[in-house]
């Protein structure tokens, strides 16, 4: 069980170092009001041990997750958004993605990587909700799409960790090319016979569930993750009444038929690793 | 030149209908009193009609597009259809729920398309609104259900099976936000179609006849060539929600058109679409025979283009032009993956 593995400290690259958890660092859980110390719930992959919450992860947390002894190589991290519209609203485009830059340390809002796991070879993407809200733009669009095109090259499964508000109105119709940019590159993934896994995190809308988040052979979601095309506040409006308990939740798109499963995080590499082994030939482990 | 159209008329129409008012009267008046002669005033009045007319109409904001592309008059696309093909077959239903009137489609001849000296059938498929208010709320304003998607991928699939071209108008406010819509998959249907017009093997033409709003439109927008009308707008969300969400008012419509870049010639610089279809001044509406001879024309020139292709060819170029969509810059060394990029954790 690799997901209470602890990473040694001091290795890693990245400027935002969340498993170097500082002690006395104590979190409420935003479901059970308990008073966890953040070092227990990094130990159990961010779910709250006592409830079973699960609180949001980034990318690079699950590649730590889900990769052979956390070892991965990352691509593609020299792309960068431009302002292709040159886009104001309150504050300019160009000024919103400094300051993400900035505040969350990463380029964009998704981040892709190739390693092992299970001793499969596989070509990951994962998303970021920190990045103005997981939106997906012209470099998100192109960090998936790279992410398959390597995955269809080396011939090798594709998995992709989704966590958006949907396409990025700032890049306006280059934003929503990017579903059809993304989805067209997954017919050759499948022509190869190659499987794909798509992994709906919360929250998973718009743009990104109605392109490559949903096109999965495997369509898995975390607990309770709010998965959907149309926002609830939209549909509220739209339909002048209050929403069902468990409206667009996880529960609620396996019931109606969208989900092949709902996995508990921390048994995630496990459900992959599975998945994986009954789809490959044994021999190419 | 008084038109049906008076009742809807936009604000920025109004200084022009007022002139082509008073041009009228003083015809009138002409034509009543054989002693006065107004001929030279006339061709004066006709003069700064035709001034006041172009300079409306060269200048148009991207708002003031987006309230044409609306206009209750312009045409749909089942006067497109009327127009364009002959003997058209609406073929109906998704063969699982049931059958949504915001998308219709069927098969037809269309008119112009030559290959091997005849015209080609056709597989027309379109988002459709209403005319009046019993038949709005019954194409639910042009906003689909998941079944809407799912009867268009039906039939697509038909079109391959048969091996006919595809052709698309896009017309939609937006996929329709109902609970009901999220129940049946609104974002797995759109998702399929994404995936599977990628894959189709005929030619594919796209037209953005009105509005183009989001995943909603781009669900049966995917093709070899996208054609967009002079005055129709297309991108990721409608000014009134972006408004809504960005500036948190309903107040910044007009400000969101513009940060949008949502117009025709926006969208050519960016290589979203591949060709304007000239409009009738004043808008389709004003002369929807002008409107569909020039939507006819460009699409038949793309099937006849398109036809000459192998699957192969036709699948790869697709492939390749929604590749080459999306703006963004690679800094340092954009060649390698490895080296300086190189993230090693253990
Ligand atoms: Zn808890």
């Amino acid at each position: 069980m690799s997901w209470f593995k602890r990473k040694k400290a001091g290795i890693l690259t990245d400027r935002r170092d969340q498993n170097d958890v500082p002690e006395g660092q104590w979190i409420k859980c935003p479901e059970c009001n308990e008073i966890l110390n953040r070092r227990v719930l990094v130990d159990h992959a961010m779910v709250c041990p006592l409830c079973g919450h699960h609180n949001t992860m980034s990318s690079r947390e699950y590649f730590d997750l889900l990769f052979d002894d956390g070892v991965y190589q990352v691509y593609d991290e020299n792309l960068y958004a431009l302002d292709p519209l040159d886009f104001t609203d309150r504050k300019p485009y160009a000024a919103r993605l400094t300051e993400a830059q900035r505040k969350t340390g990463l380029n964009d809002a998704a981040r892709a990587a190739m390693g092992t796991i299970g001793g499969h070879r596989i070509s990951v993407a994962a998303m970021d909700f920190s990045f103005i809200g997981g939106s997906m733009g012209s470099v998100v669009g192109e960090i998936i799409t790279r992410a398959i095109k390597r995955a269809v090259a080396e011939q090798v499964p594709l998995l992709v960790i989704s966590q958006s508000g949907g396409a990025r109105m700032m890049e306006g119709a280059l934003s929503l090319m990017q579903m059809a940019k993304t989805s067209a590159n997954l017919t050759r993934l499948d022509a190869l016979g190659l499987p794909y896994i798509s992994l709906m995190t919360h929250p998973t809308t718009g743009g990104v569930t109605a392109s490559f988040a949903m096109l999965g052979d495997f369509n898995l979601a975390e607990p309770n993750a709010l998965i959907g095309f149309a926002g609830p506040r939209v549909i509220r409006e739209t339909i002048g009444q209050d929403l069902p308990p468990g409206f667009q939740r996880a529960e609620f798109l396996q019931d109606h038929g969208f989900l092949d499963a709902i996995v508990d995080r921390r048994s995630l590499r496990e459900t992959i690793i599975h998945l994986l082994d009954l789809v490959l030939e044994p021999a190419r482990r | 030149m008084a038109t049906s159209s008076d009742r809807y008329l936009l604000d920025f129409e109004k200084p022009l209908v007022e002139l082509e008012q008073r041009l009228d009267e003083m015809r009138a008046l002409d034509a009543r009193d054989p002693e006065t002669d107004l001929s030279a005033q006339i061709a004066s009045l006709e003069e700064r009609v035709e001034e006041l007319r172009a300079s409306i109409y060269r200048n148009l904001t991207r708002w003031q597009r987006v309230q044409i592309a609306r206009h209750p008059l312009r045409p749909y696309t089942l006067d497109y259809i009327d127009a364009l093909t002959d003997g058209f077959v609406e073929l109906h239903g998704d063969r699982t729920a049931g059958d949504d009137p915001a998308i219709v489609g069927g098969l037809a001849t269309f008119k112009g398309s030559r290959y091997d000296g005849q015209d080609q059938t056709v597989m027309v498929i379109g988002h459709q609104k209403g005319r009046d208010v019993a038949s709005r709320k019954h194409r639910r304003f042009g906003m689909p259900n998941p079944e809407g998607y799912r009867k268009a991928l039906r039939l697509m699939k038909m079109a391959a099976k048969f091996g006919k071209p595809v052709v698309t108008l896009l017309d939609t406010p937006g996929a329709y936000p109902g609970l009901e819509a999220e129940e049946r998959g609104q974002a797995e249907a759109i998702a399929r179609n994404l995936f599977e017009m990628a894959r189709l093997p005929v030619p594919i033409v796209v037209v953005v006849i009105g509005e183009g709003a989001s995943g909603g439109a781009l669900g049966i927008g995917v093709g070899d060539r996208i054609l967009m009308l002079e005055n129709a707008w297309y991108s990721v969300i409608s000014p009134e929600s972006c408004s809504s969400i960005l500036w948190r008012s309903w107040d910044y419509k007009e400000e969101a058109a513009r940060a949008l870049k949502l117009t025709a010639s926006d969208l050519i610089q960016h290589h979203v679409i591949d060709e304007i279809v000239p409009e009738p001044i004043g808008g389709a509406h004003r002369d929807p025979a002008t409107a569909f001879r020039n939507v006819g024309r460009a699409v038949a020139r793309a099937l006849n283009e398109l036809v000459r292709l192998s699957p192969p060819e036709l699948l790869d170029a697709r492939l390749a032009k929604f590749d080459r969509m999306g703006a963004y810059q690679v800094t340092g060394d954009g060649a390698t993956q490895g080296g300086a990029n190189v993230r090693v954790n253990l």
